[in-house]
């Protein structure tokens, strides 16, 4: 995947290895997100917050 | 071998395309010119086939494609800055997140894949680059400047991250000196008052600027007002740098500007709803305002000038739009000279990016500088042959005179302003960035006193309170007004010189506005904004030979070598661009008259408009 590639080369080029496990939480979150189209995610969403 | 270089800005706010031949700026259109949706920030298709085909050019010909800005580094502001003020920005938050999962993170293949629709079947997508913002808006406003090297400005929104920035050109390079970032910035600080004022973000702007000088100076409420500004809204330090006190500012984690209710115990009024009755209150905010950018403006531009120790500076971004600010900069006398770069909102960042791959990436020597510039007076999108006016005209069985002899249709078209007519003027290629500039233009005779009323009212439907510009004979620009240099782009503001002026009474400032508005202040009365000010643009014989003849020709009848020029559109509706674009737009107005290239139409001979459009339902209200 190119984009994993791009993403890991940013944050060597930027040294913002802090923010790992934030994207990665945060796109777990958007893709919840995204997915909350469904209502059955929607709760959950609330639930985490 | 030619080096083609398409450069993109797209997916913020007025997306563009803009295309460069061995660095010569070749082609440049905004996409909301084509889609006739205002600010449209969808890729921009239309515009970079327009590029493309005027060119004569493909995809596989092209060198490089470059995006104005840097997608990663912008996605990292926004996780740190969700993560800093955590859990607040919940809700921004989840209206950005998904775009970025959905689209915005995988840029890349967004880009190959609109770019791919561009080109022929199994074409070769060029190698995709991406510099930073800010360095798009550096190199628009300075790669095309007349300067060997230059301090260069830029102000906006934001980025990635930096919202301010400092920087030195010279030949090909540019060293960026000094930044401010995130959420500290001149142009959210600007929106935030055009947000309180009632007007949309991103494009009242502009009404707040001309809103500035109805505001009274020496009321009580007008300090008031700057003296809250200074102490509770922004820390402005001596070098221009200053810090946003974000208890008041939303914009970071809402979905709105400002927080209203501590904004309304700061100044004691409320903010004002979108087209409700505009007060004193909101006049003196915006003079505040307008004064306390200038002040932030003129002190960047000292510490560029110590840094640098150039004699010219290169602005844009999107408040170097802010054209009273230019021009108490032009007359601070901080720099010899200034150029602004005339697309210097986003769009204009689409050709940055695509100079600053030739310049920077490419490492191409800059040998060759136009003294006057290289924008070619930014005439950079389509043009239209008499053959597609006659089509139009034949679709809408539209009556005409076509002339030959074009000394001839100037000198009938002079006479017609003389007679305080309002003509539609549709040239050559249409201009790229935010200004007409007389190719794509609605004029008028500026000695004419109830002509502001008439424009705002009855052809552009927009607010009577907006002021217009006038277009003057470069080499008149003094006897008019009050500037020791031209202005090509209508980005600098100056007074109408003290001996065209009428006296005004001692008590003018505390007039109700529209009476302040319709006293006739000078000779030139449509174009003389409330405090004697007024946009100059300098129409240079050279860049446009077509409108220097018009206005030149209205000086034969008239005396005066000056009309009134606003931009060919209604309110809320992009510029027009094509022929069948300026005949819908002259039908549904009051204009009385229309000249496309070489052909006039007469409003009263033309048949009745039967087309069941309403601009007021296809254009919103901006």
């Amino acid at each position: 995947m190119e984009i994993l590639k791009d993403i890991w080369g940013f944050l060597k080029t930027r040294k913002k290895f802090w923010l790992l496990p934030l994207i990665v939480i945060l796109l777990l979150l958007g893709l919840l997100i995204v997915l909350s189209g469904s209502s059955a995610i929607a709760p959950f969403i609330y639930t985490i917050f | 071998m030619n080096e083609i270089i398409l450069g993109i800005s797209a997916y913020y706010h007025d997306s563009a395309a803009a295309l460069t031949i061995n660095g010569k700026i070749f082609a440049a259109a905004h996409e909301e010119r084509f889609t006739r949706k205002k600010q449209d920030s969808s890729f921009p298709v239309n515009a970079c086939r327009f590029v493309l085909d005027e060119a004569g050019v493909s995809l596989g010909d092209l060198t490089a494609v470059v995006f104005y800005d840097k997608p990663y580094i912008k996605f990292e502001r926004l996780l740190e800055t969700y993560h800093a003020f955590a859990p607040a920005g919940l809700k921004s938050f989840n209206s950005a997140i998904p775009v970025w999962i959905k689209e915005k993170l995988f840029m890349k293949d967004n880009l190959r894949r609109e770019l791919s629709k561009l080109g022929r079947e199994g074409e070769k997508i060029p190698q995709i680059l991406f510099p930073e913002h800010h360095l798009s808006h550096a190199a628009s406003a300075f790669f095309p400047s007349p300067f060997k090297d230059a301090a260069i400005l830029t102000l906006d929104g934001v980025g990635e991250w930096a919202t301010t920035t400092i920087g030195y050109g010279n030949g090909n390079k540019i060293s960026m000196l000094r930044e401010l970032e995130f959420p500290h910035s001149i142009g959210l600080f600007y929106a935030a008052f055009t947000y309180y004022c009632g007007f949309k973000v991103n494009s009242g702007e502009y009404k707040l600027m001309g809103l500035a000088p109805y505001g009274n100076p020496d009321a009580e409420e007008t300090k008031s007002i700057k003296r809250k500004i200074l102490e509770t809204l922004v820390d402005i330090r001596e070098d221009g740098s200053f810090l946003l006190n974000m208890d008041y500012f939303d914009y970071a984690t809402k979905l709105s500007m400002t927080n209203d209710a501590r904004w309304e115990k700061l100044f004691g009024f409320p903010r004002r709803k979108p087209e409700q009755e505009l007060d004193q209150h909101y006049m003196n905010m915006a003079y505040a305002i307008q004064e306390v950018t200038e002040e932030i403006v003129l002190k960047l531009a000292n510490t560029a000038k110590e840094l640098t120790k150039s004699e010219n500076i290169a602005l844009a971004g999107g408040c170097a739009l802010n054209c009273v600010a230019n021009g108490r900069l032009l007359k601070a006398g901080i720099f010899k000279n200034i150029w602004i770069q005339p697309a210097s909102g986003d769009a204009g960042g689409s050709l940055g990016a695509a100079l600053a791959a030739h310049y920077i990436y490419f490492k191409n020597e800059r040998n060759e500088i136009d003294p006057d510039d290289s924008m070619r007076g930014a005439y950079l999108g389509p043009q239209f042959s008499d053959l597609e006016i006659e089509r139009v005209a034949r679709k809408y069985k539209a009556v005409y005179q076509k002339f030959n002899d074009f000394d001839e249709l100037c000198d009938k078209t002079a006479s017609l302003l003389n007679n305080d007519t309002v003509i539609g003027w549709f040239q050559g290629r249409m201009e790229f960035g935010p200004r007409a500039l007389g190719n794509r233009s609605i004029l008028g005779d500026p000695r004419c006193p109830d002509m502001q009323k008439k424009l705002n009212l009855k052809i552009k439907f927009r607010e009577g309170f907006r002021p217009f510009a006038p277009s003057v004979l470069e080499e008149d620009i003094q006897e008019f007004f009050d500037i020791t240099t031209k202005s090509p782009y209508m980005l600098l503001v100056a007074p109408v010189v003290e001996s065209r002026r009428c006296k005004i009474p001692n008590n003018y400032n505390d007039l109700p506005l529209y009476e302040r508005l319709y006293f006739q202040r000078s000779d030139v009365p449509s174009i003389t904004h409330i405090n004697f000010s007024a946009r100059i643009q300098s129409v240079s014989r050279k860049t446009n030979p077509r409108y220097w003849q018009l206005i030149n020709k209205f000086k034969e009848k008239t005396g005066y070598g000056i009309v009134v020029n606003t931009s060919f559109n209604v309110r809320g509706e992009p510029i027009v661009c094509t022929p069948d674009d300026a005949y819908r737009c002259f039908m549904r107005t009051e204009m009385d008259y229309l000249v496309m290239g070489n052909y006039l139409f007469t409003k009263r001979e033309q048949p009745n408009w039967s087309e069941k459009d309403n601009w007021k339902e296809e254009f919103k209200l901006d």
